[in-house]
C-alpha cells in the first residue's frame, strides 16, 4: 500500500497525525474517492483531496464532522449494506480495516496536514467554451469589393478569399422572390406579386420587397413558429391525459403581434421571463409570460404535487438555458457539468427563480370582448348561479369540502376521501389551494374552479345512485352551453411570483425529495452576477441575459435567424454553444453580428433585412460540384442552399396555389380535417374528439392548426415539426416515403390540387401552353423552360390516355394529373 | 455515426446510389453509369451489420400497456392468503412507491389457480391455458425491476431508457442499428388494440435521431398505413402516370440545381408507391389456411379476439417481409379496479392469439430468429386498492415497480426457464434483478449489439438505449 503514497506526502509528512493520514486515510481516499470527488470532478459538490473543500462538504452538507464519526455522512456512505446508498457506487467497497481507519481519524479529529495538498488539476470546464468570452467588435474585413453590399459580405468574402472561391452568381430574379416570401412571411409570392415585381426594374426593386414582407402581417405569423418549437408550445397537456389547453393560443396571439410590432429582443425577453413583476404590467405583459405555461403537465393518477412541480420547473430551467443561452443545462441537474462552466449549485440557483412561481389563469380579453361580457356579466353569473341551485350543488358542496380538508389532514382513513383530495391537485387548476381558503373570500373564478371540480369528482365517495340521481352529466351540459351562450372572456395561462419567497434547495443527484444545500436565485457562476445586492428576481435574470456583456444571448440569438435564412447557423448546432457544440464557421461574422444586434437596440427586423439584403443570401443555390469535396456542407456560403420547407409551410403553398389559403391572422386554434382514428392513439380519445373546423377555417395555416401532443396532426410530424415535449432550437429535413403518401394521398393535398386544376383552367385560357405556363406560376412561381413544357404536356398526354381507357376523360381531370405532379415535384417543398 | 455524418451523405454519391433503386428513370441512367460509384453501406435503412452476429433478426414487441398483474398471471403467492385482508407492517411498506393508494392497505391474495406446464414444468396461470402449452418456449422473468411508478414516465423508461423526454424508442434503436431488410414496408412498425396508450408516440418516436427511425403506426380503421390509398377517382395507372412525371420534373431539376437530396425524394416516392403495391396483399389473410385462420381466432365473433389476432398474425406477416420491429401496443392492463373480472377478459381476448404467433413462428422456423418479448411497465401491488370501500367486486391493485414479471420467447433466448424471484409476497426481488434497462442490453446483445456501443451523439453527448445503466444478462439466453 505504502508504494502507493505519492512521494510529495512522505516529503511533507512530519508530525505523527501527518502520518497516519499519510499512510492510512489519503491512500484509502485516493484509490476509492478522488475519481469522483478529486480535483477534475466534483460529484455532488464534494471534493476530497482538498483539505478546505473536504471539510466544507458538499450539496448534500458536511460530511466530516471531525470528532465524530456518527455524525460524519462519508462513514454512513462508504460503511452501509445497501446497494445504491454506499460509496463508491461501484467497483470494490472499502475493506472493514479501511473503514475503521476513516472512523478512527475522524473520531480523532480528522486531523489534515497542511501540506497534504494534492495536485491541483483543474476541471475541464475550467478552460471556457470560446461562447463565454466577451462579444468583440470586429474590424470589417476589405475583402469582396465589387461583389459585397453590406459588412456580412466582407466577413463571407474574406473567408471564400483566403479558399480562393468566387461566389455564386445572383439568384434569378424570381427564385429570389420565392426564397424570400417564403422566409420572411413562410408564403409563396402570389401571381399579383410576381408581376409586380417582374415590372419594377429599379435598382431599389428587391428592396422595396423586403421592406413589404417585413411589414405584411404573416410576417410575424412565420416568425412566431420558430418561437414557438423554442417555446415547445402545444395545445394541450402532454403525458397520459394530454387534456386540451383551450386558451394556450392566446400567449401565441402575442408572439405573433410582438414580432409583427418589431418588438426589440430585450423587451421581448423581459416581458416573457417577467412581463408580471414590469411596473404597471397590464394584460398583455401578463400574457407573455404564458411562455413558462407551455411546459408540459402530468395528470397521471397518483403523480405527487412536489415531484411535478419540479419537473415542470426543471423544465423552465432546461428550456431558458436552450433558448437564451444555447446551453444544455440538463447534465447539472444531477451534477457538475462535465465540460461546460455550470455547477449543478448553479443549476439551482437558476431553477431558484423559478421555485416560486404560481401558475394562475387571468382575464386577456381580445379586442370587442370587454363590452359585451360587461353588459352581460350579471346576468350570466345570476344564471349559473340558479342551475346550480337547481341540482342542489352548494347545498352537498359545503359538508363535502369540509371532508375533503379533513381527509387531508387524515390520510390513510378513508381511501375514496384520499384519492379525491389527490385528484383535485391532479385535475383542477389550483383547486388543491382553493379549497383551503375561506368560500367568502374565494374568488369567483377560484370557486368556479371548485365547482367545476365537484361536478366532476363528487361520484367519488358518493354511490351510484347518489350520481344517477344529481345528473351531473346532464347539469354540467347546461353549464357549458350556458357559458357559450354568454360572452366569455379570453383567458391566458400566465405566472406570478408567490407572495412569500420560499428557500430553495439544490436537490442530490436530481432527486426531488433529496434536498441539498440552500441555493438563492443567481445567474452561472462564471459569468458576472445577476445582482450584486439582495435577493434577484425573474427580471434581474432578464436584464441579465441582454445585458451587453452577456456573453451567450445576442449570439444564440442572432446565429438562430442565420439558421433560418441559410439552413443552417454559423454555429450549427444552434442549441449547443458549449464544449460539445460546434465552433462557428465565421466567429468574427458571428461577433459582428451580435454587437450589431446589441447595439443597435435588439432590432429583430432590422437584423433580418441585413441578412436578405446581402450578396451572400442573394446567390444562386445550385451545386457547385467543384466544392463537393472541399466544402461539402456549403460551410462557406459559396452559394445559397436548397432548403425543404418546414411542414406548416408545406401545407400553406398548397393552399394559396390552389386559392382555398385563409389568410386570416391570429385567434384560436383550428381544426382541419385528419383521418378519422387518428385520435384513437390518445388515452382520452373518447371524450376529446377531433372537431372539423367549418368554413374558412379548414383552410387556416399550418400555424394554427390544433396541437395535441400525443397525437399530433400528422402532415406536421410527416415532416419533421418537432413534437413540442422540449425546446426545439432547429428543426430537421427528413425525406422520407410517408411524405410522399401524404402529399399525393392526403385529402387535403388533394382537394388543393383539385382547386389549383379549377384555377389553371379558369386562368390560363384554353391554351394547352398558356395553361402549363399558369400552373407553374402558381405551383413555383416562375416560368417553365422549353424541357419542362415538355415534361408537362407528355404528362397531361399519358393522363389523358390512361383516363380514356378508364372511360373517365374529362378536361379536369386530365390536368389533374398535370396538378397533382407539379405539387409533388421537389421544387413545390423546396425553397431554392 | 452522428448526425454530421447523416448529413454528409447529402452528395452526389447519394443521388446516384439512391437513385439507382429507381423505376423508370431513363434521364438518370447516363449519369450513372458515368460515375462509378457503388451502393455504400452507410445509408439510413439499408439492411447493415451489427457489432457481432446477432441471433435474432426481428422484435415483435407485445406490450401489455398499464401493467399486468403478475399475481394473477405469473408468480404464484400462497403466502398472500394468510395477510388476505390486513395491512402488512410499515417495515414492509415503506420503500414502496404507491400511486393511489397508501402504504396501509389491505392485502388481496390471488383468486386464480396456478398449473405446471411443459417439461420444464413453468407454472403460470389459468388465465393463460394456452400460453401453458408453450412453457418450454418462455423465458418467464419474475424479477423485473423499473424506477417509475408512473404510466407514461413508466413506458418512457422501457422505451427510450430515461424518463426524460426526446430519446429515441428502443425500436428506432433497432432501425438505426440494423436498418431494413424490407423492400416496400417501413422497418419499423407500430400496431395497436384497445384504447390509446398513456405513453403514446413517444413509445415508438425517433426523439433526436432522424424520423424515418420512428415506428410507422398500423391503423385498425380505414388505410392501414395513413394516406396510403389513391384518393377517390386516382386510379392505380393514374397514379403511376403522376409519379412518373414527379419523377421526370425532379430528375430535371436535379439536372438544373445538382441537388442531391431530389434522388432522395424520387426513392421516397418509389418506396411510398411501392408500399402501395405491397400493402393490399400484406393485409390479405384470404390466403392463409383455415388451420392458420383458426389457430389465430382470425375470424372470431367476438370483437377483442378478432383484433387481437389479426395484429398477432400481421406481425407474422411484416417479420416475414424482413420488417425489423414490431411494436403491438394493447391498452389496457392497468387494473385499479375489477381486477377479477376484466382480468381474465383481457386474457381471454390476447391468449390463444399469442399462443398461436409463437407457434406459428416456430413451425416456420422463424421462432430462432424473431425475440418476442411481452409485458407491461410495470406491475401491481400484492395490496387491494377499493375506490368504493363496499364494493368487493370493484377491487383491484395499485401500480408496483418493485417487482414485477414479463416473458420472452425466441431469438436465442432460453426455453422452458423461469428467472429469478421475488420474496413471498413479491414486494422485492430477492434473487437475480432484471430492471428494464438489463432487458434492453440484453434484447440489444441477442440482435448483435454491445449495449455500450450502440451509440448516437447529439448535443455533443453519446446517447444509447441504456442510458448509463444496462448489463447484459447472460443467465436468459440460450
Amino acid at each position: 500500500m505504502t508504494n502507493q503514497i505519492p512521494v510529495f506526502l512522505l516529503v511533507a509528512a512530519t508530525s505523527a497525525a501527518a502520518q497516519d493520514f499519510a499512510r492510512d486515510i489519503e491512500p484509502v481516499l485516493h484509490r476509492k474517492c478522488y475519481g469522483c470527488h478529486g480535483a477534475a470532478l466534483q460529484m455532488n459538490g464534494l471534493r476530497l483531496d482538498d483539505k478546505a473543500a473536504a471539510l466544507k462538504g458538499g450539496y448534500s452538507g458536511v460530511a466530516i464532522q471531525p470528532g465524530s464519526a456518527e455524525k460524519s455522512s462519508l462513514i454512513a456512505r462508504v460503511a452501509s449494506a445497501k446497494d445504491g446508498f454506499r460509496m463508491p457506487p461501484a467497483g470494490p467497497k472499502l475493506t472493514e480495516a479501511e473503514v475503521a481507519a476513516l472512523r478512527a481519524w475522524i473520531d480523532k479529529g480528522a486531523e489534515w496536514p497542511e501540506a497534504a495538498a494534492a495536485a491541483k488539476k483543474a476541471p475541464a470546464w475550467k478552460k471556457l467554451p470560446w461562447s463565454f468570452e466577451a462579444v468583440k467588435v470586429p474590424a470589417i474585413p476589405a475583402a469582396g469589393e465589387g461583389w459585397a453590399r453590406n459588412p456580412i459580405d466582407r466577413f463571407i468574402a474574406a473567408k471564400l478569399a483566403a479558399e480562393n472561391v468566387k461566389p455564386s452568381p445572383a439568384a434569378a430574379k424570381l427564385t429570389l422572390l420565392r426564397r424570400v416570401s417564403l422566409d420572411l412571411t413562410g408564403l409563396p409570392p402570389a401571381p399579383a406579386e410576381i408581376e409586380a415585381f417582374l415590372a419594377d426594374s429599379s435598382p431599389a426593386a428587391y428592396e422595396h420587397l423586403v421592406d413589404r414582407l417585413l411589414q405584411s402581417p404573416h410576417y410575424g405569423e412565420r416568425w412566431a413558429r420558430q418561437w414557438l418549437d423554442l417555446a415547445r408550445y402545444a395545445d394541450s397537456d402532454g403525458y397520459e391525459k394530454d387534456l386540451p389547453r383551450l386558451y394556450a393560443w392566446r400567449w401565441r396571439q402575442w408572439v405573433i403581434e410582438a414580432l409583427n410590432a418589431d418588438m426589440s429582443f430585450d423587451r421581448f425577453t423581459a416581458l416573457q421571463l417577467a412581463g408580471d413583476l414590469l411596473p404597471n404590467a397590464g394584460p398583455e405583459e401578463h400574457v407573455a409570460t404564458g411562455f413558462h405555461r407551455n411546459t408540459l403537465r402530468n395528470r397521471e393518477g397518483g403523480v405527487k404535487l412536489e415531484q411535478t412541480f419540479f419537473e415542470e420547473t426543471v423544465d423552465r430551467v432546461n428550456t431558458v438555458s436552450t433558448v437564451w443561452m444555447g446551453l444544455t443545462t440538463g447534465c447539472a441537474q444531477c451534477h457538475d457539468h462535465k465540460y461546460d462552466p455550470i455547477s449543478q449549485k448553479d443549476y439551482y440557483s437558476l431553477y431558484a427563480f423559478f421555485d416560486n412561481i404560481d401558475q394562475v389563469y387571468v382575464d386577456a380579453p381580445m379586442p370587442g370582448e370587454m363590452e359585451p361580457y360587461r353588459a352581460k356579466r350579471a346576468e350570466y353569473v345570476a344564471k349559473r348561479q340558479a342551475l346550480l341551485d337547481e341540482y342542489g350543488i352548494p347545498a352537498l358542496m359545503r359538508p363535502w369540502e369540509e371532508k375533503v380538508r379533513w381527509a387531508a389532514k387524515n390520510v390513510g382513513k378513508e381511501p375514496d376521501w384520499d384519492l379525491t383530495y389527490d385528484v383535485i391537485f391532479q385535475m383542477s387548476d389550483g383547486g388543491h389551494k382553493f379549497i383551503w381558503i375561506d368560500e367568502a373570500k374565494r374568488t369567483y373564478r377560484q370557486q368556479e374552479i371548485l365547482v367545476d371540480y365537484f361536478i366532476d369528482w363528487y361520484n367519488l365517495v358518493v354511490p351510484k345512485e347518489t350520481i344517477d340521481k344529481l345528473k351531473p352529466k346532464e347539469l354540467k351540459k347546461k353549464l357549458r352551453a350556458l357559458k357559450e351562450s354568454y360572452p366569455q372572456l379570453s383567458q391566458a395561462a400566465v405566472i406570478t411570483d408567490l407572495a412569500e419567497p420560499q428557500q430553495s434547495y439544490l436537490r442530490v443527484r436530481g432527486d426531488y425529495a433529496r434536498l441539498g444545500i440552500e441555493v438563492q436565485p443567481a445567474g452561472l457562476g462564471v459569468l458576472k452576477p445577476v445582482k450584486e445586492n439582495g435577493r434577484a428576481t425573474r427580471l434581474d435574470l432578464a436584464r441579465w441575459l441582454t445585458s451587453p456583456d452577456h456573453p451567450l444571448t445576442a449570439r444564440v440569438a442572432v446565429n438562430r435567424m442565420w439558421q433560418e435564412f441559410f439552413g443552417r447557423g454559423l454555429v450549427r448546432t444552434s442549441e449547443d454553444f458549449g464544449r460539445q457544440g460546434e465552433a462557428p464557421t465565421h466567429p468574427e461574422l458571428l461577433d459582428w453580428l451580435a454587437s450589431d444586434f446589441m447595439t443597435n437596440g435588439w432590432k429583430i427586423k432590422r437584423m433580418h433585412k441585413a441578412i436578405v439584403m446581402s450578396a451572400t443570401y442573394c446567390q444562386q443555390s445550385n451545386a457547385r460540384p467543384e466544392l463537393a469535396d472541399r466544402d461539402p456542407e456549403n460551410a462557406w456560403l459559396a452559394r445559397q442552399n436548397r432548403l425543404r420547407l418546414p411542414a406548416e409551410a408545406i401545407r400553406d403553398s398548397a393552399l394559396r396555389a390552389a386559392g382555398l389559403l385563409s389568410e386570416s391572422i391570429g385567434g384560436k386554434s383550428v381544426y382541419p380535417p385528419q383521418p378519422a382514428g387518428v385520435m384513437e392513439l390518445t388515452y382520452q380519445w373518447e371524450t376529446d374528439r377531433w372537431e372539423e373546423s367549418a368554413g374558412t377555417d379548414k383552410y387556416r395555416r399550418g400555424l394554427y392548426t390544433f396541437f395535441q401532443r400525443t397525437a399530433p396532426y400528422p402532415q406536421m410530424m410527416n415532416f419533421d415539426a418537432p413534437d413540442s415535449n422540449v425546446a426545439a432550437s432547429r428543426r430537421r429535413r427528413s425525406n422520407t416515403p410517408l411524405q410522399a403518401l401524404n402529399l399525393l394521398n392526403d385529402p387535403v393535398f388533394h382537394e388543393a390540387a383539385e382547386a389549383l386544376t379549377g384555377r389553371v383552367l379558369k386562368e390560363g385560357g384554353a391554351d394547352t401552353q398558356a395553361r402549363i405556363d399558369r400552373a407553374f406560376v402558381l405551383a413555383f412561381a416562375r416560368h417553365p423552360d422549353e424541357r419542362e413544357r415538355q415534361i408537362l404536356t407528355g404528362t397531361l398526354a399519358r393522363h389523358r390516355a390512361v383516363l380514356g381507357k378508364e372511360g373517365k376523360l374529362t378536361e379536369n381531370a386530365a390536368w389533374l394529373g398535370v396538378t397533382r405532379a407539379l405539387l409533388n415535384a421537389d421544387e413545390f417543398v423546396t425553397r431554392e | 455515426m452522428n448526425e454530421r455524418e447523416y448529413l454528409g451523405l447529402q452528395n452526389r454519391r447519394r443521388f446516384l446510389r439512391e437513385a439507382a433503386g429507381g423505376l423508370g428513370m431513363a434521364a438518370l441512367g447516363d449519369l450513372l453509369t458515368a460515375d462509378k460509384l457503388t451502393a455504400a453501406s452507410a445509408d439510413s435503412m439499408t439492411p447493415r451489420q451489427p457489432h457481432f452476429p446477432g441471433k435474432a433478426k426481428h422484435v415483435i414487441y407485445m406490450f401489455m400497456e398499464g401493467g399486468p398483474s403478475q399475481y394473477e398471471l405469473f408468480d404464484e403467492k400462497p403466502v398472500l392468503r394468510q395477510w388476505h385482508g390486513k395491512p402488512l407492517p410499515e417495515s414492509m411498506t415503506k420503500e414502496m412507491k404507491l400511486a393511489f393508494i397508501k402504504p396501509t392497505a389491505a392485502v388481496m391474495a390471488s383468486q386464480f389457480k396456478f398449473a405446471r406446464h411443459g417439461k420444464s414444468g413453468m407454472a403460470l396461470s389459468e388465465l393463460l391455458p394456452r400460453l401453458g402449452t408453450c412453457a418450454d418456449d418462455l423465458t418467464l422473468v419474475r424479477s423485473m425491476q423499473t424506477d417509475a411508478f408512473n404510466h407514461h414516465p413508466g413506458q418512457l423508461l422501457l422505451f427510450t431508457g430515461s424518463i426524460q423526454f426526446g430519446r429515441p424508442s428502443m425500436g428506432s434503436w433497432v432501425t438505426y442499428g440494423l436498418g431494413s431488410e424490407s423492400q416496400n414496408l417501413p422497418g419499423f412498425v407500430v400496431l395497436t388494440s384497445g384504447r390509446g396508450t398513456s405513453g403514446g408516440a413517444s413509445n415508438f418516436g425517433s426523439g433526436f435521431m432522424p424520423s424515418h427511425f420512428q415506428g410507422t403506426v398500423f391503423r385498425n380503421s380505414g388505410d392501414p398505413i395513413l394516406y396510403l390509398s389513391n384518393p377517390p377517382g386516382v386510379s392505380r395507372d393514374f397514379q403511376h402516370e403522376t409519379l412518373e412525371s414527379v419523377n421526370a420534373l425532379n430528375a430535371h431539376r436535379y439536372e438544373t440545381t445538382g441537388d442531391a437530396e431530389i434522388a432522395s425524394r424520387i426513392s421516397s416516392y418509389e418506396l411510398a408507391f411501392r408500399m402501395q403495391m405491397a400493402a393490399p396483399d400484406l393485409l390479405d389473410f384470404s390466403k392463409e389456411p383455415a388451420a392458420i385462420r383458426e389457430m389465430y381466432g382470425v375470424d372470431s365473433e367476438d370483437k377483442d379476439l378478432k383484433q387481437y389476432a389479426s395484429n398477432c398474425l400481421l406481425a407474422r406477416r411484416l417479420v416475414e417481409r424482413g420488417v425489423r420491429f414490431v411494436l403491438m401496443m394493447d391498452a389496457s392492463w392497468d387494473h385499479h379496479g375489477r381486477l377479477n373480472k376484466e382480468l381474465p377478459k383481457r386474457c381471454k381476448k390476447i391468449d390463444q392469439p399469442t399462443a398461436a404467433l409463437i407457434k406459428d413462428l416456430k413451425q416456420r422456423g422463424l421462432l430462432d430468429e424473431t425475440l418476442l418479448v411481452w409485458g407491461g411497465e410495470f406491475g401491481r401491488t400484492p395490496m387491494v386498492e377499493m375506490r368504493r370501500p363496499n364494493d368487493v367486486e370493484s377491487a383491484g391493485r395499485d401500480h408496483h415497480p418493485n417487482a414485477f414479471s414479463m416473458w420472452m420467447a425466441g431469438g436465442g433466448f432460453k426455453g422452458g426457464y423461469t428467472h429469478g424471484k421475488t420474496d413471498d409476497l413479491c414486494l422485492n426481488v430477492a434473487e437475480d434483478p432484471v430492471h428494464v434497462h438489463d432487458l434492453q442490453a440484453t434484447i440489444l446483445k441477442q440482435l448483435g449489439f454491445e449495449h455500450a456501443r450502440l451509440t448516437y451523439r447529439h448535443t455533443g453527448r453519446d446517447f444509447r438505449l441504456t442510458d448509463v445503466h444496462g448489463k447484459f444478462i447472460s443467465k436468459l439466453v440460450g
